[in-house]
């Protein structure tokens, strides 16, 4: 057995990588925007963001 | 042999080649443009001042909520969009999306779309939220659609909520003003969807969907489409009188309904042919402008009394 021989598991193909790719792409911008949207609400808040009206 | 072929299937993972076109595509995005569309007009009417960024964060939101409508819609639909001309394109028959994806997609959007509402914005207006996509993922897709032909009578009340949700974002309650609007896309449902099913009435009986054209007929449907539409017209047109909406609302409204109403009359007569599906595939297309116009032209009102206070 040639101890150099990594295995192989699975293998994506060009496709599979690139859709993988946009994918985790677009939740990252996801949670870019979800990030940017609590931090501009609590600018905008102030003090207030802790008061959450029924 | 049924163990091998078990370990097979284990073995060999299915790995998605879905893109984010194919996402985007489960989020409906045409219903999404009109109900944000809507929800702007319910948050722009509404009275005091909403800061920018949480107006922003409140039509996001309900956006994201449409879309995860959507999704969810797709996830418990597949058996029968496969079957219809009109949505057999759909991520999911198509192949491109699994169920347990569009599930987890739908569920994940739904949540953080209520989540951040409630937490930006007001937990009323969240909750709100919350109740719209479970009418229409529950109520309407899972108990009505495939059970009664009143499905988009009573669903109708899902896609009619989104102006109501951002007037609630807006202000923290309700009011008149919002359940108005309401009421005009409550009312426009019904003949909209059935315009459509009357020229899509195969793709529905095929797929088992009871809609009004297939269980009760087209005659009866076209029936059905006149009686909403006079009503539409005259809940659309009752706002100026009663002083909720000034006057260039109402001619608007006078002269969409006026159009509109002349479209029904047409798919009632002409019932034969050529000519008769003409005359629906008018109706439908007509009452997507007339519902964009009527809200343009609050929308506008708003505007300019803002610009220019004085013009009307």
């Amino acid at each position: 057995m040639d101890d150099k021989q990594e295995p192989k598991g699975i293998v994506l193909t060009e496709a599979q990588k690139k859709s993988r790719r946009q994918r985790s792409i677009a939740i990252a911008l996801a949670l870019g925007v979800l990030v940017v949207l609590f931090f501009a609400v609590t600018l905008v808040k102030g003090p207030a963001v802790l008061v959450r009206p029924m | 042999m049924s163990v091998v072929d078990h370990n097979a299937i284990e073995l060999s993972p299915r790995i998605s080649e879905a893109g984010v076109a194919d996402y985007i595509a489960l989020l409906k995005p045409r219903v999404m443009s009109l109900v944000v569309f809507t929800a702007l007009v319910g948050l722009v009417i509404a009275p005091g001042y909403f800061h920018p960024v949480l107006a922003f964060t409140s039509i996001l939101c309900i956006a994201v909520g449409a879309g995860a409508s959507g999704a969810l819609n797709m996830w418990y639909e597949s058996d029968i969009d496969a079957l219809m001309s009109r949505t057999a394109n759909r991520p999911i028959p198509r192949g491109r999306i699994t169920r347990p994806e569009a599930l987890a997609f739908g569920m994940t959007l739904a949540f953080f779309s209520v989540m951040t509402l409630g937490i930006l914005v007001n937990w009323f207006a969240g909750a709100l939220l919350a109740f719209t996509i479970f009418f229409y993922v529950v109520i309407y897709t899972m108990a009505l659609k495939r059970w009664t032909a009143q499905n988009i009578v009573i669903g109708g009340a899902a896609g009619a909520l989104p102006p109501v949700v951002a007037w609630a974002a807006a202000t923290g309650s309700l009011s008149v003003e919002p359940l108005l609007l309401f009421l005009i896309i409550f009312f426009w449902t019904p003949p909209h969807f059935w315009a459509l099913a009357l020229f899509r009435n195969d793709d529905y009986a095929r797929a088992g969907v009871p809609m009004l054209p297939v269980v009760a007929g087209p005659d009866a449907t076209r029936l059905q489409i006149l009686l909403y539409t006079v009503v539409l017209v005259a809940v659309a047109f009752a706002p100026w009188p009663l002083g909720y909406f000034d006057a260039v609302y109402g001619v608007a409204s006078l002269i969409l309904g006026s159009w509109m109403l002349l479209l029904a009359v047409q798919v009632y007569r002409r019932r034969e042919g050529v000519e008769a599906s003409r005359a629906t595939r008018k109706l439908f297309a007509f009452s997507i402008l007339y519902l964009f116009a009527l809200f343009a032209t609050l929308l506008l009102e708003v505007v300019v009394h803002a610009v220019a206070p004085s013009i009307w």
